[in-house]
């Protein structure tokens, strides 16, 4: 009886096992054949798209040269450095004080607030990038990256994380704060902020990955080749003439790799953020 | 003089006063929210109600909203709408699955599948559609067409191509590529609230591995079934890069892979009719907010609450 479970069970095992090697070899495909195609010169890929075919005689590191030496991209890269690391600061920061608020008191009008949270979790910056992007014309931050960056500053997501993690701390703690002298800022500054590392570690990764990949709202408010992001550049190589694809496709290998690094080293913290919406009370 | 710093030591110590100190943590979220998302909403308002061309604006009333209908908007609705039911369709129950299959002790490896699954999330939209459009692509030496011949198929046109399955399969292709990592994500957490005592006892009771998942895993799960379902109406309703992406920049071949934001997109900078395109956002904002309210009301999110 024993023996027979046993040897079920180790089916069930291989099949499972079985399932899962074969999807990740499919989720690694385009992986591999971007890659691969990165080897191949631009005009080969355009005529004949990627394939898994290894062929050494036309293979070669040369669209890599277009990534170091090409001024454009070293551009974009940059921009993309920049608008990160600005918008990353201070949407942890933004986020991790009003979280705080919605957290720690007791006011007028913070449930219809926190339903405000709630309901612009639901609408899409699709739907409203007409006037949003009327509006930035009108504050004159067309074509700068504070155009790109303020919008989002207050997003509802981090808000709502901070919040959850905050809802932990006791009350009592904070009255203690008082009693020592800490006014309502330091108590925030001094004591909780400290408090908050791990989740600002999972939500920066989590803001700073989405800024890093972002591309629609870039691609409006950024007007000139020069202030363009790394997406936002890259997309403007998809002409359908393919007589930019030695920069694009290994521009866009190229892209993948610091954000893959970062994520092999900061796993549990990735996960964290990309999952944070999912937390419950 | 002694007057004056007086006040203003009045309102220091109203600012840092436990009353007021709320509203200063709360103000940034409430400037945020009236200028980019309530004033841009009850703009769109305004707008769908107007013809707007540069340097004037012209009230039409509900004209925007009785053209609504014409043109490419109901296939772009069409569209929409079977992306995200069928993605819904896949998205929960392939990652709950998944999920459980990873969670398993007998799960060897965990941790690199875990790693791998979640890769495609990390990478952007364009980079991904890009090199789905390469696999794609309709020539016999793209990846597919090339995987398929091996088996003595003809090379298809996936994307665009007389039959519309296809644009749909290349699109549900990306999309799950990109996210049933982040899916199994949220099941893997949901799954480590389940304690494990629930299933010894089922097991002593003599359930099978199939009366354990449908009647212990299935149900304890449902808050994160809840929340999955919720962001992949939203995102479903809302898809735009990815078959951008596709269709190498909004040539849609007869309004295949066009979506509702695609078109939002065409009529507002491709074709400079702003407010009829405000009309097509605010039909999918009320949409995607009536599926979503009553989707979280048949879960019974409301009644926890």
């Amino acid at each position: 009886m024993s023996e027979k479970k046993r040897s079920r069970l180790t089916a069930g095992t291989f099949m499972i096992m079985l399932v899962l090697i074969v999807l990740a070899v499919l989720i690694l495909l385009p992986f591999y054949s971007i890659v691969l195609a990165s080897l191949r010169p631009g005009t080969e890929i355009m005529r004949q798209g990627i394939g898994l075919r290894i062929d050494p005689s036309i293979m070669s590191l040369g669209n890599y040269r277009y990534v170091f030496t090409d001024e454009r991209y070293f551009t974009w890269f940059f921009n993309s450095i920049l608008i990160t690391a600005i918008q990353t600061a201070l949407t942890l920061a933004v986020s991790a004080f009003v979280g705080y608020g919605f957290a720690m008191y007791e006011f007028r009008f913070k449930n219809l607030l926190f339903i405000c949270v709630l309901f612009i979790m639901m609408v899409p910056l699709e739907i409203i990038m007409l006037p949003l992007y009327q509006l930035i014309v009108r504050l004159k931050l067309i074509n700068s990256i504070w155009g790109v960056i303020l919008p989002s500053i207050a997003s509802p997501l981090p808000i709502f994380f901070f919040r959850q993690y905050l809802s932990g701390i006791p009350k009592d703690f904070l009255d203690a704060a008082r009693i020592d002298g800490c006014n309502e800022y330091s108590i925030f500054f001094r004591i909780i902020v400290p408090l908050m590392k791990p989740s600002f570690a999972a939500m920066g990764i989590f803001v700073g990955m989405n800024s890093w990949n972002n591309y629609l709202w870039p691609l409006i408010v950024l007007r000139e080749n020069r202030k363009l992001t790394l997406p936002v550049g890259l997309g403007s190589l998809l002409t359908p003439y393919g007589n930019n694809y030695d920069l694009l496709i290994a521009g866009s290998v190229f892209s993948i790799i610091p954000i893959v690094i970062l994520f092999l080293f900061f796993q549990r913290s990735f996960i964290a953020g990309m999952t944070a919406g999912g937390i419950k009370e | 003089m002694k007057q004056k710093r007086k006040s203003s030591g009045g309102f220091r110590s109203l600012l840092y006063s436990q009353k007021v100190a709320p509203y200063v943590f709360v103000a940034p979220f409430v400037i945020a929210f009236l200028l980019f998302y309530l004033y841009p909403i009850i703009s769109s308002v305004i707008m769908s109600f107007q013809e707007v061309l540069p340097g004037q604006v012209r009230f039409i009333g509900l004209s925007n909203y009785k053209n609504l209908f014409r043109g490419d908007f109901v296939k772009a609705v069409r569209n929409s709408v079977i992306y995200t039911v069928i993605t819904c369709a896949v998205l929960v129950p392939v990652p709950i699955l998944l999920a459980v299959f990873l969670n398993s002790k007998q799960t060897v490896g965990k941790n690199t599948f875990r790693v791998i699954f979640f890769l495609p999330a990390l990478v952007s939209v364009v980079v991904g559609g890009f090199t789905f459009r390469l696999i794609f692509g309709e020539m016999p030496t793209a990846l597919l067409n090339s995987v398929i011949g091996v088996f003595g198929a003809k090379p298809v046109k996936w994307l665009g191509g007389p039959a519309p399955w296809t644009t749909f399969f290349a699109l549900l292709v990306l999309c799950c590529w990109r996210w049933t990592g982040v899916n199994i994500m949220y099941y893997l957490s949901g799954l480590q609230n389940i304690s494990e005592e629930l299933y010894d006892s089922a097991s002593i009771d003599g359930a099978g591995a199939w009366q354990r998942f449908f009647y212990i895993t299935l149900p304890l799960l449902k808050p994160t079934t809840t929340y999955v379902l919720t962001i992949s109406i939203y995102g479903g309703m809302a898809m735009f890069l990815e078959s951008r992406m596709l269709f190498n920049g909004g040539r849609y071949p007869g309004g295949q892979g066009l979506t509702i934001v695609g078109y939002l997109y065409r009529l507002g900078w491709e074709q400079n009719r702003i407010g009829l395109g405000c009309a097509v956002g605010l039909f999918l904002l009320a949409v995607t907010l009536a599926v979503n309210l009553v989707q979280l009301r048949v879960s019974g999110f409301f009644e926890r609450r």
